[in-house]
């Protein structure tokens, strides 16, 4: 028989391993969940069905485009090839304004329409979203 | 110009320095048993000279003396002095400049107050901690000179970003880095330990101070940059998993754990090679969020300018770091299996070992969150960003019977325990549920998770609340602490559930109405600031509780060109009432946000009882032994 000390340390290694597998497997499967993917207004365009999950969407803010009213924004986030339409209603972040880059978080409702829940905050006037700065440096 | 030259200098002579304490400490090493004075004494001469650095640095941005780059990217003629000098810290070069100056300090105090430890143990302290500061000396000279040359001399510059013109903003870099600097002397103390093979109790006694400090230190340098947040970026809320957050709050997790573990090894000489390996990765943790934030990987208002040889620099030291202590801790770590003491089911190193798993638990959660997505992008360049959904999911439910091993866990003793006074343990489990039931039973959403999570977060409460009027408290310390965190997990809970918010557009003279909340935008000043142009809005703002003008403003700075919103910000026990406004491309309407954020005052109490906590055990050691 092996002793009593032997045998705690066995539960404790398979107590760790077990908690070690159920963390991992709870991990991945709520990334699987709640990943949010980056899309340019040209990448929407080639997108083969309109899934229900939230994306966010980049590019600049198109110049003259930016209409307010007293419960929503709308303007059109470009990458100088192709447009989407952002409705949104919610907070603007102070660096907003047009001709320059914008990420927008929300639902795509078809091909050129995008329902934004949030525009995410800049911090500085020469910040440029990284995702953005690789759809200009593209074109 | 004369500033800048004594700062470059003294930068150049502390590295010197450095070469002179290692080749002293090494000489010193084996030849006699008492610590050879010159290596204190060149320790002091470092410090000073970091400090004259330092200082040429700071006066350089008082002066405005614009033929130093760092003052003329981040300083401007008409700001004001107070942020003058905390934009001294407020850039790459100065702040990197702050965390060599808080390295050469921390490592001359601990030569002060480790006199009663092993020579041998302190002098290879001094060593490893010289190889970090020799470090961070060529970091700073060869990419980051915090004191570069211009020619010719510009006449104005370009101004500190407003956003960081801010009091908290002003000591939450220092605070913060207190705290990561300190998991540095842990990190050296740890690896000459492991050399000497002397991971035993006194120096779990010893190191104890070091963890205390650095953990507290960070705590409030955590709540400071939370606070800001909150008020000055106008977020409206305490926490967002952003990365940045995320990369400092994954020490705070690893420092205490390690805080739990080190009074298992201080009672009962266990765990030994699990707090090397803690020890380890707080300190790395430490650095890997330097590195992800300073390479501008992770963008935030931290990222001050992205140049990849920084980037590469400090992960190349890391990687150096992280061999170095592989190195030590498979060729000089000698486990003691002959020795094991036993370890009983009931006891209280089984519930530090349950807190161990738990903290180990969240802190992988919060590290993959930050991880995955640059990990992904750089295999697959497909860019994603992982939301507050994925941690919310991940952490609350297991919050619940961590909330509970954390009231119950205290109550046990070391070796072998028994649990006492099940009867009242009991009673005030169901009090508890019974009180959360009573508090969501107007919620339709989450009912069942958000009453176990309430009730487990009241039955702490009850349980630590008890025991501060029982005579046979053992730990003031330990019971603060845990109150503090049972506090804080219910003002988030109450915060989250009954926080409300309004987004709407309004022009001046506008109003905003619904079934009981009457917004009123009465008016618009304007008025001419020393760097900025200030306008305030005039709200009025009518519910069944709440009557009250609040004044938000719209700052216009004029160096950098930069608009900021300041909240104004009505503070109460029970709630706070929150009102930001922006414009919106110079049109007549503003976006008016108004939030009303319950208990939001106790969230950050709390945190300030759990440093508390800290505090007192770091001053009360022998009243607890």
């Amino acid at each position: 028989m092996y002793g009593r000390k032997v045998k705690l340390r066995f539960l404790f290694i398979i107590l760790i391993l077990l908690s070690l597998i159920l963390s991992v497997f709870l991990i991945l499967k709520s990334l699987e969940e709640n990943v949010v993917y980056f899309k340019s207004p040209s990448d929407i365009q080639l997108l083969e069905e309109i899934q229900d999950k939230k994306i966010r969407v980049g590019g600049m803010v198109k110049e003259n485009s930016i209409e307010i009213s007293s419960e929503k924004i709308n303007f059109i986030v470009t990458d100088f090839k192709n447009e989407i339409n952002v409705v949104y209603s919610g907070v603007v972040p102070n660096l907003f304004s047009e001709g320059k880059g914008v990420v927008a978080e929300g639902y795509l409702k078809d091909r050129s329409f995008f329902e934004a829940t949030k525009i995410l905050a800049k911090h500085d006037e020469n910040y440029m979203p990284p995702e953005v700065k690789a759809i200009l440096k593209e074109k | 110009m004369l500033s800048s030259l004594m700062g470059y200098y003294s930068l150049i002579f502390g590295l010197c320095i450095s070469l002179l304490i290692i080749f002293f400490s090494v000489k010193n090493f084996k030849n006699s048993n008492i610590l050879d004075s010159k290596i204190l004494l060149f320790s002091f001469l470092q410090l000073v000279l970091v400090f004259v650095s330092f200082l040429g640095l700071v006066i350089s941005f008082v002066n405005s003396d614009f033929s130093n780059e760092t003052v003329f990217n981040n300083s401007h003629t008409t700001k004001p002095l107070f942020y003058k000098i905390t934009g001294t810290w407020g850039n790459h070069e100065g702040s990197l400049l702050l965390w060599l100056l808080v390295l050469t300090l921390f490592i001359f105090i601990f030569l002060v107050k480790s006199k009663n430890q092993l020579k041998k143990y302190r002098i290879l302290t001094v060593i490893f901690q010289q190889i970090i500061i020799i470090g961070f000396f060529t970091f700073l000279i060869k990419t980051s000179n915090p004191f570069n040359y211009l020619f010719p001399i510009p006449e104005e510059g370009l101004g500190l970003n407003p956003i960081l013109q801010d009091p908290a903003l002003a000591i939450h870099p220092p605070i913060l880095y207190l705290g990561y600097v300190g998991s540095s002397i842990i990190f050296s103390s740890v690896l000459a330990a492991t050399t000497l093979n002397y991971i035993n109790n006194d120096w779990a006694k010893h190191i104890k101070g070091w963890i205390l400090i650095s953990w507290i230190f960070l705590t409030l340098g955590i709540l400071l940059g939370s606070i800001w947040a909150y008020y000055e970026l106008g977020w409206g809320g305490f926490w967002f998993w952003d990365p940045v957050e995320n990369v400092s709050l994954m020490p705070w997790l690893a420092l205490t754990t390690l805080l739990h573990c080190i009074l298992v090894l201080e009672k009962r000489s266990l765990f030994k090679s699990w707090i090397i390996i803690l020890s380890i990765a707080t300190f790395t943790l430490s650095m890997c969020g330097t590195f992800l934030v300073r390479s501008g990987i992770l963008n935030s208002v931290h990222t001050f300018a992205n140049d990849p040889e920084r980037g590469l620099f400090i992960l190349s030291f890391l990687f150096v770091l992280i061999f170095i202590s592989i190195f030590i801790f498979f060729v000089f770590h000698k486990s003691d299996n002959k020795k094991l003491s036993p370890i009983f089911l009931l006891s209280k190193e089984t519930s530090i070992v349950i807190n161990n798993w738990f903290m180990m638990y969240f802190l992988s959660v919060v590290l993959i969150g930050t991880v995955y997505p640059i990990f992904l992008d750089v295999i697959s360049s497909q860019k994603i960003s992982v939301g507050p959904p994925f941690y919310h999911k991940l952490i609350i439910p297991f919050l619940i019977p961590f909330l509970i091993f954390m009231a119950i866990g205290p109550r046990l003793k070391w070796i072998k325990s028994e649990l006492k006074d099940k009867l009242s343990l009991a009673i005030l489990l169901i009090i508890s549920v019974l009180l959360s039931l009573f508090i969501v039973r107007n919620f339709e959403t989450n009912y069942l998770l958000n009453s176990i999570l309430i009730g487990s977060a009241f039955y702490l409460f009850f349980i630590t609340v008890r025991d501060f009027f029982s005579k046979k408290t053992q730990r003031l310390s330990q019971n603060i602490a845990h109150f503090g965190f049972s506090l804080l997990i219910l003002s988030i809970l109450f915060n989250s559930i009954f926080s409300n918010e309004i987004i709407t557009n309004l022009k001046v003279g506008e109003s905003y109405k619904d079934d009981d909340l009457e917004i009123v935008f009465n008016d618009l000043t304007k008025e001419n600031k020393k760097n900025y142009v200030l306008f305030t809005g005039v709200f009025s703002i009518k519910d069944k509780s709440f009557n009250n003008i609040l004044k938000p403003e719209l700052r216009i700075y004029n160096q950098p060109n930069i608009i900021t919103s300041e909240a104004d910000i009505k503070i109460t026990l029970l709630q706070d009432n929150f009102i930001t406004i922006n414009t919106v491309k110079n049109e007549d309407y503003f976006n008016v946000r108004y939030l009303i954020k319950p208990f939001m005052l106790w969230i950050w109490v709390s945190v300030l009882l759990i440093a508390l906590g800290g505090l007192i055990s770091l001053f009360n050691k022998k009243h607890e032994e």
